[in-house]
């Protein structure tokens, strides 16, 4: 298998299935790790960094969970194919800039990933559908102690795992829930629960853009803190928050749907028709619109698409992924095109 | 208030101290209290009880801490400042007066309570037992519970003992 497959195969953080997938659209956690002895990867010199690389490389694709796993070399790629791997949240951003001695291992289901000198010389990062953060959390520890049992990562008693920066000191972990958060943003609810959840030491931002207006109302919920807290801890503080804000965001679902329906499904139905017509759309009017088509599936609205199909368009209309399926780079007024065709083979 | 050691400058650091199972208060300048820290530490390894003293490094001798250079990585704090990250593990032992206040004001926290890694996981969990007994002997003194304090402190003798014994 090549990572170039990925692009027929529904990823695991878009499946929609696990626990309340309606509204917790996916789950990750991420460890950050660093070989003892050796400086973090910005501030390695290149012999070093090939020594990492090769390192981590050996030792995780000798572990039972990465046995099958792919190993990509990120100079290698093109950039399309970085940033489709980005779309993908297999790497971040980040990953994807100054690459020469960057790699990432992902399993062949996209669950597990590590990246390879990130900032840090590893980030184990486990990806699942729903409301995991459990699932992800026990996967991404038993990985990390096969690991540990080849590589010597760098450890303080008093201070915990060392990283390259201070926030993640500690655990080195961060977890985070993907919310989708329609009626929240619908009915102005959504600043005094961005206010509040960052009074309980949380943070949460959009994923496409920032504060209140975050486009596709699509919100992501981490921990702000590593150290003076067990892991388990902060996954707990996480899901009950998270929990929380779910429960609100289906009791205000169901409100709008017994007092304000016709309002409602004249939202989503405008929505799908947009969708269903346009031969040019921008991938942020895309998400939007989708977000719209989402809330209608996920409460009966919408009977012609399911779940999963909607989530596959959130991934198929982003730039890599349109440039992937098309086997070609395309320009912005090109992708638009090719987005506003793909969406209506899609609805048809 | 004036340092009951030289008299002449400003008391910012107050301390407690047990000594034979009597508790000494002292009021002391920083400059006093970090000799004063050193010699407790000699004594009786309560550095960590020292109020305030956290950031006399960074408070005293600002110039002479932005020349050190991480023995391992060549890193220097002046480095760290510029590009919010460390050059390498050994930054943090190298920088640790600094980063403890840091990792504070970061975290509200600077004492990792979670996973151990195999490989130390004995004596990791000995530091640890270490680390509690010290927390919760601040608390005693700071509730005024000396002889709980005296207890703990007797403890932390016991274990220091130990990890000096030969294996
Ligand atoms: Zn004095
Ligand atoms: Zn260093």
């Amino acid at each position: 298998m090549d990572y170039k497959d990925f692009i027929n195969q529904d990823t695991e953080w878009l499946k929609g299935t696990g626990p309340s997938a309606n509204i917790v659209m996916s789950s990750r956690v991420r460890l950050a790790r660093n070989l003892d002895k050796v400086p973090f990867s910005n501030w390695a010199d290149k012999g070093r960094l090939e020594d990492v690389l090769v390192a981590v490389k050996d030792a995780a694709l000798s572990t039972g969970g990465l046995k099958n796993a792919l190993f990509v070399r990120l100079k290698d790629l093109s950039e399309v194919d970085r940033l489709f791997l980005v779309e993908r949240h297999l790497m971040s951003p980040e990953h994807a800039e100054n690459v020469d001695y960057k790699a990432v291992v992902v399993d062949p289901k996209e669950i597990i990933s590590v990246m390879i000198n990130e900032e840090d010389h590893l980030r184990i990062q486990v990806l699942l559908s729903g409301s995991n953060l459990r699932e992800c959390w026990k996967i991404a520890d038993s990985l990390d102690t096969e690991l540990s049992k080849k590589l010597a990562f760098a450890y303080s008693a008093k201070w915990g795992y060392l990283t390259a920066c201070p926030t993640n000191t500690g655990t080195g972990l961060r977890g985070s829930v993907m919310l989708h958060l329609p009626a929240l943003v619908f009915t102005g609810q959504i600043g005094k629960i961005l206010q509040a959840i960052a009074k309980l030491g949380l943070n949460i931002r959009g994923l496409y853009g920032e504060g209140t207006d975050a486009t596709g109302n699509i919100f992501q919920i981490s921990n702000q803190v590593a150290m003076g807290i067990t892991e388990e801890e902060t996954i707990d503080n996480i899901e009950r928050i998270s929990n929380q804000v779910v429960s609100r965001e289906d009791s205000t679902r169901k409100t709008i749907l017994t007092k304000n329906k016709e309002a409602l499904v004249d939202r989503i139905s405008r929505a799908l028709g947009t969708l269903k017509s346009a031969h040019i759309i921008t991938s942020s009017e895309t998400i939007t619109l989708l977000s719209a088509i989402r809330l209608g599936v996920d409460l009966g609205i919408v009977k012609t698409m399911d779940r999963r199909t909607v989530n596959e368009l959130f991934l198929l209309t982003q730039p890599a992924h349109l440039q992937e399926l098309d086997g070609r780079p395309l320009n912005a007024n090109e992708r638009d095109v090719k987005r506003a065709d793909l969406i209506r083979s899609k609805l048809k | 208030m004036f340092c009951e050691v030289c008299g002449k400058k400003e008391a910012t650091v107050h301390l407690t101290e047990i000594i034979n199972d009597k508790v000494t208060k002292l009021n002391l300048c920083e400059d006093c209290a970090k000799d004063k820290g050193t010699e407790m530490e000699e004594h009786f390894g309560l550095n960590d009880l020292l109020a305030g003293l956290a950031d006399l490094g960074s408070t005293t001798e600002p110039e002479l801490l932005e020349k050190v250079k991480c023995p391992s990585c060549g890193f220097t704090y002046q480095d760290f400042k510029k590009v919010g990250r460390l050059g390498c593990g050994d930054c943090y032992e190298t920088f640790k007066k600094q980063l403890g206040t840091l990792l504070k004001r970061i975290h509200g926290a600077d004492r990792h309570t979670g996973k151990i890694p195999l490989m130390v996981g004995k004596t990791v969990k000995d530091t640890r037992n270490l680390q509690d007994l010290k927390a919760r002997m601040e608390k005693a003194i700071q509730t005024e519970d000396f002889e709980e304090a005296a207890r703990l402190r007797d403890k932390v003798k016991e274990i220091e003992k130990k990890g000096k014994e030969p294996a």
